[in-house]
Formats: structure tokens, sequence, C-alpha cells
């Protein structure tokens, strides 16, 4: 066990500045109306240093350096890019205990996930999108004997992404690694609740990259992030969050006629079959850690399997089981690597969760574990902390069909496959799923019937680079995590070339 | 605290659909004072999903995918405005049997909603609809 010092006390590994201003060029610019907000930490609720507030001047300067470098930037080479793309890789390496500390004071998350999970991911997906650059290929087709059509990857040149601040540090990195190893530079702009980790990272990574290729601008989405999304300047944004926001990107893209791609949510489904617990053995272990994935980070993931499917013969003791395991999660000080469940990233996002016990009661679901919001005391007194939660209720019910972005999973029954896939598909979404059995053919066929971009077949939150993760239906539009990403971010020029000497004979 | 739009009302007419609090109406105020005139879109899925995004009016386009749940009444006399409340269609098929409450929490919402550099973040407040309103509903 060990206890990370907070940063800002004695023997803290990670150090914040008391100020973060816009990173633009590569280097610090204060923000140009002068003005800044605060930055709250999670765990304790109390503000640890204060990040400029952009507005639309601001954006401009940073998509005035992201075209200044953009094209030279862009004609770069594959080779020189990929080692920039390792290089980072190696460098966040290097610091992973820091920016994991770092990281886990910006969100509230524990420490053992930002260790294990968020940077690690981080790094690998640098080194994997270095290496896909390298072995991408375009194409030729020989139309004809003296007709050639060449394919060429191109940059798309200078692109927007609005980062999400439920992983701070891995989703900016999901949309950099590709957008940087295609050729492309970026204005960045982090959420709200988090603008300070990806800033930390930009430091130390400041000499690896040439300035204006990746700038950072904080600030409010009403006065930073419109401006940027609705630029005549970006050739493409990408957003993950939530529904309406997703729109209102597509109506300022389709003014630019830009492309766009969205991550946009979803209200996963978990479904065990009653195969599962036909022995109590290291499978069955397995399945019921499976189920209380819903707790991790949280539940402050896209793909959080906040409903849990299980079949009406195992359902009760299956459940039993599982609120066990559920109670058993320890929460506490997220600077612990004994510590499971941290705490929710801001106080409107606590408020939000609580709102939905009252509704998740009202429609009559029924608590069967947690419930309410856990009281910290001491050091973590003021932070923003949820007890992990299971409702049990029917798949009609709000809290069934709503992303609460908390540790809450709702709970039903289903009678047999056809069932199973019925209730899974009732979504506006289709982001990600579970499917828990020990028959492959069940597996097999309840993973291609559900209407989800991710199945997660025995197993869950698992995000390796190589695995393309986007939703159907309402979750979204385009893949993240898989090198298809490459062709989000860049354009094709085709070269139609004819070697005959004879005209074509149309004059 | 919540004032029903449509309130006071003949009791066959409809209930209304959305109500906001006192704290709400008056942040309202403020924020048409800066951004003109005003409108809510409920928003879904992940992240900062589940709010009512508050935008200048008509600056988020809406359409045939959308419904109209009412027009907050705020302000009296002179000073009297409204503020429409939309919902993507799809989405009002799991909402519709909620009777939902505009509130304001503090905190720092994301999105290009209107209200969170002010420290404050609007929060959808939920009740069902009783038997009665119901069936007024339904009709």
């Amino acid at each position: 066990m060990t206890v990370y010092a907070a940063p800002g006390t004695e023997g803290a590994i990670a150090t914040f500045r008391p100020r973060y201003d816009h990173w633009i060029g590569g280097e610090y610019v204060a923000p140009a109306n002068g003005q800044y907000f605060e930055n709250p930490s999670p765990v304790n609720g109390r503000t640890f240093t204060e990040v400029a507030r952009g507005d639309a001047d601001d954006i401009d300067r940073a998509l005035d350096a992201a075209h200044g470098a953009a094209r030279a930037w862009g004609r770069t080479s594959v080779t020189e890019r990929a080692q920039v793309l390792n290089k980072i890789a190696d460098r966040i390496e290097e610091h992973l205990e820091e920016l994991a500390v770092a990281e886990t004071w910006e969100n509230g998350k524990p420490v053992r996930e930002t260790l294990a999970a968020d940077l690690p991911l981080a790094i690998d997906h640098f080194r994997y999108f270095a290496g896909a650059i390298r072995a991408q290929e375009g194409s030729i087709s020989e139309i004809d004997g003296d007709t050639i059509a060449y394919h060429f990857h191109e940059p798309l040149g200078v692109v927007g992404q609005i980062i999400p601040w439920n992983f701070p540090i891995l989703m900016a990195v999901w949309k950099l690694a590709p957008a940087l190893a295609a050729g492309n530079a970026v204005v960045l702009k982090p959420a709200e609740q988090t603008p300070t980790s990806i800033l930390y990272l930009m430091e130390l990574i400041a000499d690896l990259l040439p300035p204006g290729v990746v700038n950072v601008v904080n600030g409010f989405g009403a006065e930073a992030g419109k401006p940027l999304a609705s630029s005549p300047r970006i050739r493409k944004i990408a957003f993950t969050g939530e529904t309406t926001t997703g729109r209102l990107i597509m109506q300022y893209a389709s003014q630019n006629i830009i492309p766009v791609t969205l991550e946009l949510g979803g209200k996963s489904p978990n479904i065990f079959f009653s195969d599962v617990a036909a022995a109590k053995d290291e499978f069955y272990d397995k399945a019921l850690e499976g189920f209380t994935m819903f707790a991790l980070n949280q539940g402050e993931v896209c793909t959080c399997p906040s409903r849990a499917l299980i079949q009406a013969d195992i359902y009760e003791s299956f459940l039993a089981d599982a609120v066990v395991r559920t109670e058993a999660i320890k929460q506490g000080n997220p600077l612990d690597t004994d510590t499971m469940i941290g705490a929710q990233a801001s106080n409107d996002q606590l408020e939000k969760i609580l709102s939905y016990f009252d509704i998740g009661k009202a429609e009559g679901a029924k608590v069967l574990t947690g419930g309410y919001r856990a009281e910290m005391e001491g050091d973590l007194a003021g932070g923003y902390y949820v007890t992990p939660t299971i409702f049990e209720g029917k798949n009609s019910m709000r809290i069934f069909q709503e992303e609460i972005f908390g540790p809450v999973v709702a709970v039903t029954e289903f009678g047999d496959f056809d069932d199973a896939i019925k209730v899974a598909n009732d979504t506006l979404y289709g982001l990600g799923a579970g499917v828990w059995t020990r028959s492959g053919a069940d597996a097999y066929r309840a993973g291609r019937a559900i209407e989800a971009g991710r199945v997660w077949t025995n197993c869950y939150h698992a995000y390796p680079a190589a695995a393309a993760f986007g939703g159907y239906k309402g979750s979204g539009v385009g893949r993240e995590n898989h090198k298809m990403m490459l062709d989000h971010y860049q354009q094709t020029k085709n070269l139609l070339v004819s070697y005959a000497q004879g005209k074509q004979g149309f004059f | 605290m919540s004032d029903d739009v449509r309130s006071p009302q003949a009791s066959t007419a409809p209930p209304a659909r959305v109500a906001l609090t006192e704290a709400a109406a008056a942040l309202l105020v403020r924020l048409r004072d800066k951004h003109g005139e005003l409108m809510f879109h409920q928003s879904g899925g992940c992240c900062d999903g589940s709010s009512p995004m508050c935008f200048p009016d008509g600056d988020f386009i809406t359409g045939d995918a959308d419904v109209r749940l009412g027009d907050l009444a705020i302000g009296a006399d002179g000073a009297a405005f409204t503020v429409p409340v939309w919902m993507s269609r799809n989405q009002f098929e799991y909402w519709k049997h909620t009777h939902l409450t505009i509130d304001v929490v503090p905190g720092r919402g994301a999105g290009f909603s209107v209200e969170a550099p002010e420290g404050v973040r609007f929060l959808i407040r939920s009740r069902l609809f009783t038997d009665e309103e119901w069936e007024l509903l339904r009709d």
C-alpha cells in the first residue's frame, strides 16, 4: 500500500503551477482578456490552481500558431513523425507515476487506475500510432494497361478537438496520437472540469514537438468551445460528450462543410447468461468482477456497463453474489493505491447522480445497495463521493435509459436469448455491451445481434489500441483506438495518370 | 419550489410538462440580459448528458426530430418572457411519463450551455406524472 502525498503538500511527486495560461505555439500565453477560472480538485473540493479562461481571441491565436506549423509538420516523413510519437511515449513512461498522481488530483479517480490504465494506455497509444503510420500504404488501381490511379494519404491540415473530463489525458491522447501521426496540427480544448493535467503533459513533452503543432486553449464551452467548433479555419472537429452538443457541433460543421467524429456515450448492457453460474470457479469470479465494472472510474465511462441483464434462472443467486462483490469495493482517498473508487469529477456531476437516485426510487426501482452520497471525513471532506449503487427495476425506467455517469447499475432479468437481445437493444445508444457465457456459439450470436460498436465478450472495460472503439445509433460517428482512425484525419489524393500517347477521342 | 408554466389552468387542460425553480428563473433573467432570447435543449448520452443545455434562441437548430415540451414563462408584466424547452423526439419516448423541473446547482457543466461561466449548472429534476395528469396528457 502506498499513499501518495497530495500535490501542494510536502513530499508530493506532482507539483502544479499556481496558474496556467494557454499553451500556444509551444509556450504559455496569457489569455487575451486576462481572465482566469478556479480549478478545484474533486478529491477535497478545494481549488488548487487557476486556469486561463479563453475566448474567441485565444482560439484565433491558437489557430494562427497551428496554421503556421501545419504545413511543415504535414511534410515531415512518417519516419520522423513516428519517432516523435515514440519519444513522447518514452517521456510519459519516464514520468508515469508523477502524471498518474497529477491526473488523480485533477479528476478524482483512484491512483491505482491512473497507474495501471490511464497512463500506460496513453503511452501505448502513441506507440501504436507511431507503428500504424509507418506501416500505412497508399494504393494503386490499374484502370487499364495505360491508366493508373494512385492514392496518397494527405493530412487534413489544422483540426479541432474537444476533450471530455472523465479521462482527461487518455481521451486527449486518443485524439492527438492519430491526428499527429497523420500529420495534422491541432487546437485542443480540454473540459473545463479538468483543464490542467493535459497542460502538465504538454510541458513535459514541449521539447519533442515543433511549436504550434499542438495548442491547448482552456475555457468554457460557450466561450472557447464554440469559436473552435464553428471556426472556418479548421478542417475537422472531433468531440466526445453528450448528444445535444454533438448535434450542435454537427450543425457548426455543416456550415463549414467539414467532417466530424463524435463519441456521445451509451447505456451499455452487460448480459449474463445462466451458464455463467454452472460452476463457482475462476470464470464465475471473473463474471462477478465484470458486473462490478460499473463502478470503475466512478462510473464515469461512456461505456459504463450500467444495465445488467441476468438470465432468470440464476437471477437471484448471481445478483446476491454481485451485491456482496459491490459492497466490497473500497472507497477512500484516491491517492491511496488500495482505493478502488474515488471521487466524482465535479459537484454538478454529483448533483446529477443524486437526482437520478430520486427518479429511480420514484419510478419504483428497488435499491439493493448504496443509493446515497458517501460523506468522507478529514482531508476528503468537501469531495464529491458516491457509494456504489445497485438498482433493480425495468428497462423502461429512466435509470435504464440514461447514462447517469456515476457508480450506478440498473439490473433486470431476461428469459431467453431473444429476450436478452431485445432488452439490450431497447436503447437510443449503441456504444458498448458485455456478454458473459461459457458457450462460444451463444457469445458469438449475441455479440453479432447487439447493436453496439464494441461488444466485450467474457471481459469488460479493456481498451487496447488495435481494437476499434465507437458507436452505433445515437452513440456517434467514427471509430477511435484503431488504425482506421487515421482515415478520419486524412484526405485522399488521387492522381489519375494516363501513360497512353493517343488522344481520348472526344474532340 | 416550482411554478408550473400554465398555471392557473382549467382542470381539463393538459398539465405542463416542464417547470422551473425560482433560482433557475432568476438565472434566466440574468442570462437573457447578456445573451438575448434563450432556449433549452435537453441532452442525453455521456459526460454531461441528461443536462438541459441553454443556448441563445436559434443557435441550436431544432427540427422534426425534436419535440417542444413547452415554454417556460418568466417574469411578470412588462418584463415577461418565455423560454422554449426542446428534446429529441426519440428521447422523449423514454421520458414522456415524467414531469421535468429545471433547477440550478453550483457547478461547471461542459457543453456550450451559456450558464457554465457563471459557476452554476442547470439540472433536471423529475417526477412521475400522477394518474390524473397522465390521463389528460394522453387525451
